[in-house]
C-alpha cells in the first residue's frame, strides 16, 4: 500500500502509466519534469494558459503518490498568516481564564492553526502542496515562499524551527499574467503546459467525458485546435471542450442532427459575448472541416 | 575554487551548453546546472531525448523564447549551424519584449511579409536620439506625489483613526495576560497605480515621437510601476531599456530595440495583440493607460474599437492624447475617433511636452469624460 515515492516514479514512463491511471493524460515533457521534480526533490514548476490543467496535474500526482493534496489558493494580499500558521488567540484568552493560577503553555500545539504549508511540513511523507495560481500573489509572498522552498523549514519565534522530515513534494502553478521572480523559477523543476495536439486532447476528452463517441471527441478536438487559432480574448481550455463534447451529444440523443448540435451548444465553449459574434461567422465552416 | 577536476569528461558538453546560452542572454544560475547534470544522470541518459528534456524542465527557458532555445539545442547538440530563424511564425503581429534579446552573434530575424498588409507596408529603420533640455525635471519631481492611488490588499500598522488590528492586539493580550494594552491599529495602504504609456511611432507623428521617448523616459524614471510599450506595425515593450538612469543610453537602446520607426500604422491589430499576451493585458489591469496617437488608422476601424473597449474595460482610466489637439479647430471627426469616443475618458492635446505632463499629473484629479467635453465644445 505504501509505496515510497522513490518506487512510484521509476521513470518517466512509469509515472505516464501511472498518470493516465489517475485519469490524466500527460505529455512526455510533463511526465519527465514529474519524475525530475519527485526524484530531485525540487519543486515543480507549471505554467501555461487557464485551462490546460495544470491543477488537474497536481491532483493527479497526489493521486498517484497516494498522498492528500493541500491547496493553497494565492491572491493579492496572502501573508503569512494564511500560508504558514496562525495561533488561536481566542482559546489562548480561555484557556488563561480557565487555569486560574496554574501554569499552562499557551504556546502548546492545541493553540496552534496549522496552515497549507505548515501542514504540509508536519507530514511530508503523506502530503502534497499545490500552491495555485502564484502570479496573483504580491512580491512580499513571493519572497516569503522561496524562504520555504529553499530549506523546507518554517520558524516560529514562540517553538523555534521546524524542519520537514523528507523533502515534500510541492507543485506551483502559474498562469503566467505576470513574470514570476527569477530566483523562484531557478529553484524549480519547469514545465510549459501547452493546448494539447488533437490527438491527445480528443483522448482526454473520451477519458473524462461521460459517454461521448470516438468520432465526436476527434470533431470536437479538432474543431477546438480551430477556433483556438483566432485571437479570442477568452480561448476555450480544455474542460471546456470537454463540456462542449458532453452537451452536443447530449443535444444529438434529444434529436438535433449533428452539426447544429454542435453550434447550439456553443454557449459552453465560449463565454465571452464579443468572442461569440466574432467567431459565428467562422463557426458553420469549422464545425463542418471538423465532423470531416 | 576548482571543481572542475572531479568532472567526468563526458560531462562537459553539458556545462558548455550552459555556458553557450549564457552567451545569448539566457539567465542561468549555478544551482540550474547541478540540477540538468543530475536530472541527465537520474534519466540514464538513453537517447538525446532525454537530455532535451532534462534541458527543457532544469534550464526553464520562458515560453517565449522557447523557438530561439530550440534552436540552441540543435545547433550546440547536433552541430546543425542553422539560420537562426525565430519559430513563432504564426502571429501576424510582432512583438518583442525587452528580456535580454541580445543578438551578438546569431541574427535574428524575423520573416513575416504578408501580402494583406501591403497598405501598411513595414519600413525598418533606426534612429538616433541625444540632444534634448531638460524641460523635463520639473515633471519628474513632481510625478512621484501626483500619481493616482489605489487602496493596497495588504495591510499595515498605524496609528489612531483605523480599524482595529484584532489579531495584533489579541497577541498583545496574551502576551500581557489577559490585561487589555494600548489597541493596535491597521489600515490599507495607499498605492501608486501603475501608468502605461502607449507610444505610436509611425511615419505620421514622427515630429513628436522624440518628444514622447523623452517624456517615456523621464515617467519610467519617476513611476516605478510604469509600463512603456511602442506600436506601429509590430509592438514592443521598451521599459527595460528607459531603466537605464542616463537618458541617452536609455534612449539609445531602446531605439535599437524598436524595429518599426515611421512605418505604417495598423493601430487595432496591434493593441489586440497587446490584449493577448496575458502578461502584457496584466499591465493595464487597473492601470492609468495613456495612449499616445493621431489615432488615424488605416482601413477598417472595427478591430480598433474592440481593442479599445476591451482596454478600456480592463484600466482605471483610459486616456489617447492626439497631437492633432493642438489646433484650436480640431474636433473627433474620424470614423475612428467618433467610434471610440464613448469608451475614452479623456482626449487630450499631445502636442507639447508642456500640455503633456500637465495632463499626465492631473490623472489623479476626476474629470468630465471625453465624449461629454467635445459634444459641449461642438
Amino acid at each position: 500500500m505504501n509505496a515510497s515515492a522513490e518506487q512510484i516514479a521509476a521513470s518517466p514512463e512509469a509515472i505516464a502509466a501511472a498518470l493516465e491511471n489517475a485519469r490524466y493524460i500527460a505529455d512526455e515533457g510533463l511526465a519527465t519534469a514529474v519524475f525530475l521534480a519527485i526524484r530531485l526533490g525540487k519543486p515543480l514548476l507549471l505554467e501555461g494558459a487557464p485551462g490546460v490543467g495544470k491543477t488537474e496535474a497536481a491532483k493527479a500526482i497526489a493521486h498517484v503518490l497516494r498522498r492528500d493534496l493541500v491547496r493553497l489558493q494565492c491572491y493579492e494580499g496572502i501573508d503569512a498568516a494564511h500560508a504558514l500558521y496562525e495561533w488561536n488567540y481566542q482559546r489562548q484568552l480561555l484557556a488563561i481564564r480557565h487555569a486560574g493560577d496554574q501554569e499552562i503553555d499557551i504556546y502548546d500545539d492545541r493553540f496552534l492553526i496549522d496552515r497549507p504549508l505548515l501542514q504540509v511540513l508536519r507530514a511530508p511523507e503523506r502530503r502534497v502542496l499545490l500552491v495555485d495560481e502564484i502570479d496573483r500573489s504580491d512580491h512580499e509572498f513571493e519572497a516569503l515562499l522561496l524562504e520555504f522552498l529553499s530549506d523546507f523549514q518554517i520558524s516560529i519565534p514562540e517553538r523555534g524551527t521546524l524542519t520537514a522530515a523528507s523533502q515534500p513534494v510541492v507543485v506551483l502553478t502559474s498562469n503566467r499574467t505576470r513574470e514570476l521572480a527569477e530566483a523562484l523559477r531557478r529553484r524549480c523543476v519547469y514545465h510549459w503546459i501547452a493546448y494539447p495536439d488533437a490527438g491527445r486532447e480528443a483522448a482526454i476528452i473520451m477519458l473524462r467525458a461521460g459517454d461521448v463517441a470516438e468520432t465526436t471527441a476527434r470533431a470536437v478536438a479538432k474543431a477546438v485546435g480551430g477556433i483556438r487559432a483566432h485571437p479570442l480574448a477568452k480561448p476555450p481550455g480544455i474542460a471546456e471542450a470537454v463540456e462542449w463534447a458532453n452537451a452536443a451529444t447530449m443535444l444529438e440523443k434529444a434529436g438535433s442532427p449533428w452539426p447544429l448540435a454542435f453550434r447550439r451548444a456553443i454557449g459552453v465553449l465560449i463565454k465571452d459575448e464579443e468572442d461569440l459574434s466574432y467567431i459565428a461567422p467562422e463557426l458553420d465552416r469549422i464545425v463542418e472541416e471538423a465532423l470531416g | 575554487m576548482n571543481g572542475g577536476a572531479a568532472l567526468l569528461p563526458a560531462a562537459a558538453p553539458f556545462l558548455g551548453f550552459a555556458r553557450h546560452l549564457r552567451k545569448f542572454g539566457f539567465s542561468i544560475s549555478p544551482e540550474q546546472v547541478t540540477g540538468f547534470m543530475q536530472a541527465i544522470t537520474l534519466l540514464g541518459p538513453r537517447s538525446m531525448r532525454d537530455i532535451h528534456e532534462a534541458a527543457l524542465a532544469m534550464l526553464g527557458p520562458a515560453p517565449d523564447r522557447r523557438g530561439e532555445f530550440e534552436a540552441h539545442f540543435r545547433a550546440f547538440f547536433h552541430g546543425e549551424i542553422e539560420n537562426l530563424v525565430e519559430a513563432e511564425g504564426e502571429e501576424e503581429t510582432g512583438i518583442k519584449d525587452d528580456v535580454g534579446e541580445q543578438k551578438q552573434e546569431v541574427d535574428i530575424r524575423r520573416d513575416d511579409e504578408s501580402g494583406e498588409t501591403a497598405s501598411a507596408a513595414e519600413r525598418l529603420g533606426l534612429r538616433d536620439f541625444g540632444r534634448g533640455q531638460d524641460a523635463l525635471a520639473e515633471f519628474r519631481r513632481e510625478l512621484p506625489a501626483a500619481l493616482p492611488v489605489r487602496r493596497s490588499f495588504r495591510n499595515v500598522r498605524t496609528h489612531g483613526r483605523a480599524k482595529l488590528d484584532l489579531r495584533r492586539s489579541l497577541r498583545e493580550i496574551v502576551t500581557a495576560d489577559g490585561d487589555v494594552p494600548v489597541p493596535l491599529f491597521r489600515e490599507r495602504q495607499l498605492v501608486p497605480r501603475k501608468l502605461l504609456i502607449l507610444i505610436d511611432i509611425s511615419g505620421s507623428m514622427k515630429l513628436w515621437t522624440e518628444d514622447y521617448l523623452r517624456l517615456a523616459h523621464t515617467v519610467v524614471q519617476a513611476a516605478p510601476g510604469a509600463e512603456i510599450f511602442t506600436f506601429g506595425t509590430r509592438l514592443t515593450r521598451i521599459t527595460g531599456p528607459l531603466r537605464l538612469r542616463g537618458r541617452k543610453q536609455a534612449l539609445a537602446r531602446a531605439s535599437a530595440l524598436v524595429e518599426d520607426w515611421d512605418g505604417g500604422t495598423r493601430i487595432g491589430p496591434v493593441l489586440l495583440a497587446f490584449l493577448s499576451v496575458p502578461r502584457f493585458s496584466a499591465f493595464a489591469r487597473g492601470a492609468g493607460v495613456v495612449i499616445l496617437s493621431d489615432g488615424l488608422e488605416r482601413g477598417d476601424h472595427a478591430e480598433m474599437e474592440t481593442a479599445m473597449r476591451r482596454i478600456s474595460a480592463r484600466a482605471w482610466r483610459l486616456s489617447l492624447a492626439t497631437p492633432l489637439a493642438g489646433d484650436s479647430r480640431f474636433r473627433p471627426q474620424t470614423a475612428a475617433l467618433k467610434a471610440i469616443l464613448p469608451v475614452l475618458d479623456d482626449l487630450v492635446d499631445g502636442s507639447s511636452l508642456s500640455t503633456l505632463t500637465k495632463f499626465i499629473l492631473s490623472l489623479a484629479q476626476p474629470a468630465p469624460n471625453a465624449e461629454h467635453m467635445w459634444n459641449e465644445r461642438a
